[in-house]
């Protein structure tokens, strides 16, 4: 039992950093119709950014812990945003008119460009956040450990989430989001910029990944620029569980791939986890084929 | 390459610079590109014979790859999975059991076939995206299992070593020029096989569904099992060319099929042109010879490929070399 508790806490912290991951490929996929294979890229730079502020003199003792950390995670935010934009500008939009698979190949290629980017910038060998970066303190609740990074992870993932979604649901920018969601040229006509809009969706969802890419690597403290595949093709796979599109099918789709992700690894092996993973997926999709919440962004909201 | 029924339609309707090229290939261009081919070994040096080589493998791979997405429309991304059936069934059975690779390259072909049968079933009614990670999904199950190393059959990470080759009455294929021939002559009778398929019955049927498959089943057409034929053969010949793979690159190993081993083989159909063979043809030259070319770049070479797959992309978005029934997608825009 222990076990079990212990795995599923562990595998809570994992996927809410694939929830917040998932969030990015299905806000742009709810908007545009188009997966973001770069997406994952996003999350690694956070990672990165993330990385040379802790490493910098930021960390040195100037300014409180709390307020350090807080200042890091915004500023990666705030870096892997703008990027977001860049890109989208630069290699999305002249593509919107032209069939899905292009704008793929297009991501694919975003996507080695940044890869191969950060390798040149940050070099090709892992990284490693320095260890006094977080406090390492664990509490004992019951028989389990949970440590200081768990509970960190769990606050913000889950306050960016809430954040996300009252945003999109509570405000008239939100309204806009899922008008564009469900038809760009009719949303136009209700006066809303829709080029705008995707701007936005652009701004947000990167800054979600940045920011779990920081957490992500405040946890497992090494990073390496291939990371973005990985966590990327995870947190696609949590966003198409869901069902993609939906943003509170994202987030419940990244906390059950975890959860199961964890479970795989703690009762059958880790070697096998992934496989259990995708086992699993497959089923799902065998009989629920929209996933577990269904498809669209904005009714099912 | 192409028939005179298509090229002259070609020409004709679509007016951009690339297709006028074919029509000039007729005449004169087939017989010069076959006379290159067969010269060029004997000038080059074995770095490029090579180089040669592994775009002919792509070549096979892309062709195959084809048939699912660019014939049918079918998003596959994880079609390394029966490249990598195909060659550890090459390199098992020839390690243990000493089956001759003649013999294994039909039977690569139809375990890889049965296995895409098998496991394309009950996914194949999936919409785009779904299938997408689905097959993706394949592969790395795939993957993961040849690495976690089942039964001590695939040799776990390190691989399996297979010394056995091609032989031609005794005469072993080794040498990259022998081999270059190799790959290109079955480049050339897929080729051909493939030209015959696609003016085919099935061909007309995958082409249809892939324009609209309501309209398609409306006409009669079995959907289902038009998709799962291409399914199938797509494995087939994926299976089939990992025979080829395991003898040219003697170690076997997972990390030959991974995830981004299926993405290049995406963009190789998708920078072709969709449903086009010299696309393919084309395409694994971009994603496979490009990169060699910018090899004096160093490190930066894969920065200058990333930048250019969006910059062709945005400039040609329907291929280097774009089949003519590609066209009518393209005019609906959207493509939705």
């Amino acid at each position: 039992m222990a076990l079990f508790i212990e795995q599923l806490v562990n595998g809570l912290t994992v996927g809410a950093v694939y929830s917040l991951v998932a969030l990015g490929y299905t806000m742009v996929y709810g908007v545009m119709r188009m997966i973001n294979f770069a997406h994952g890229d996003f999350f690694m730079i956070g990672s990165y950014l993330g990385f040379t502020l802790v490493s910098s003199a930021l960390l040195g003792g100037a300014i409180p812990l709390w307020a350090a950390l807080i200042v890091v995670v915004v500023l990666s935010m705030a870096g892997v945003a703008l990027l977001g934009v860049i890109v989208e500008r630069a290699a999305y939009r002249p593509l919107r008119r032209s069939s899905r698979l292009t704008a793929v190949v297009s991501a694919i290629g975003v996507s080695i460009f940044l890869q191969n980017a950060v390798m040149l910038i940050w070099g090709p060998r892992y990284r490693a956040y320095p260890p006094w970066s977080v406090p390492s303190i664990t509490w004992q609740v019951g028989g389990i450990y949970i440590n200081f990074m768990q509970v960190l992870i769990l606050a913000v993932s889950f306050g960016l989430m809430v954040a996300l979604y009252l945003f999109v649901q509570r405000t008239t920018v939100g309204a806009a989001i899922r008008a564009t969601a469900i038809d760009h040229d009719t949303a136009r006509l209700m006066g809303i910029d829709v080029d705008q809009i995707i701007r936005l969706i652009f701004l947000i969802g990167p800054a979600l990944g940045a920011a779990a890419g920081v957490l992500l690597g405040l946890y497992y403290r090494q990073i390496h620029f291939t990371v973005g595949w990985t966590y990327g093709l995870k947190a696609f796979t949590a966003a198409i569980m869901g069902g993609i599109g939906n943003i509170p099918g994202a987030m419940v789709g990244g906390l059950l791939l975890g959860i199961l992700e964890m479970l795989g690894a703690g009762y059958i092996s880790s070697a096998w986890k992934d496989v259990f993973v995708f086992l699993i997926l497959i089923l799902l999709l065998m009989f629920r084929p929209t996933g577990l919440l269904g498809e669209r962004i904005a009714e099912k909201v | 390459m192409a028939g005179r029924v298509e090229r002259a339609n070609s020409a004709s309707r679509l007016g951009t610079p690339l297709p006028l090229v074919g029509s000039y290939l007729s005449k004169w261009g087939l017989p010069v590109i076959i006379g290159i081919g067969i010269i060029f070994p004997h000038v080059a040096g074995n770095y490029w014979i090579d180089v040669a080589v592994f775009w002919g493998i792509y070549v096979l791979l892309g062709l195959s790859l084809n048939i699912i997405v660019g014939e049918v429309g079918l998003f596959n991304m994880g079609h390394s999975a029966f490249f990598a059936i195909g060659a550890y069934t090459t390199a098992i059975l020839s390690e243990r059991f000493g089956v001759s690779l003649w013999l294994l390259l039909p039977l690569s072909g139809l375990a890889a076939g049965v296995a895409g049968y098998i496991l394309a079933k009950p996914i194949i009614h999936l919409r785009g995206d779904y299938l997408l990670i689905v097959t993706i999904g394949l592969n790395e199950i795939i993957r993961i299992t040849l690495l976690n190393n089942p039964l001590g059959l695939t040799g776990g990470p390190n691989g399996i070593i297979m010394l056995d080759q091609f032989r031609i009455f005794g005469h072993a294929i080794e040498r990259p020029m022998d081999f270059y021939y190799l790959v290109w002559a079955f480049v050339a009778i897929t080729v051909f096989v493939l030209i015959r398929i696609q003016r085919s019955r099935i061909g007309r049927c995958w082409n249809y569904v892939r324009e609209d498959e309501i309209a398609a089943q409306a006409m009669g057409i079995d959907t289902r099992w038009a998709k799962l034929i291409a399914f199938t053969l797509g494995a087939a010949i994926a299976g089939a060319t990992g025979t080829v793979f395991a003898a040219k690159l003697v170690v076997i190993s997972p990390e030959s099929f991974t995830f981004m081993e299926s993405v290049i083989l995406f963009c190789i159909v998708i920078l072709g042109g969709m449903g086009s063979i010299p696309g393919v043809i084309l395409g694994s030259a971009g994603m496979m010879v490009l990169p060699e070319l910018l090899r004096n770049f160093a490190q930066f070479r894969m920065l200058f490929f990333g930048l250019a797959l969006v910059l062709m992309m945005i400039f040609r978005p329907q291929g280097l070399w774009p089949s003519r029934r590609w066209t009518t997608i393209l005019r609906e825009g959207e493509g939705e």
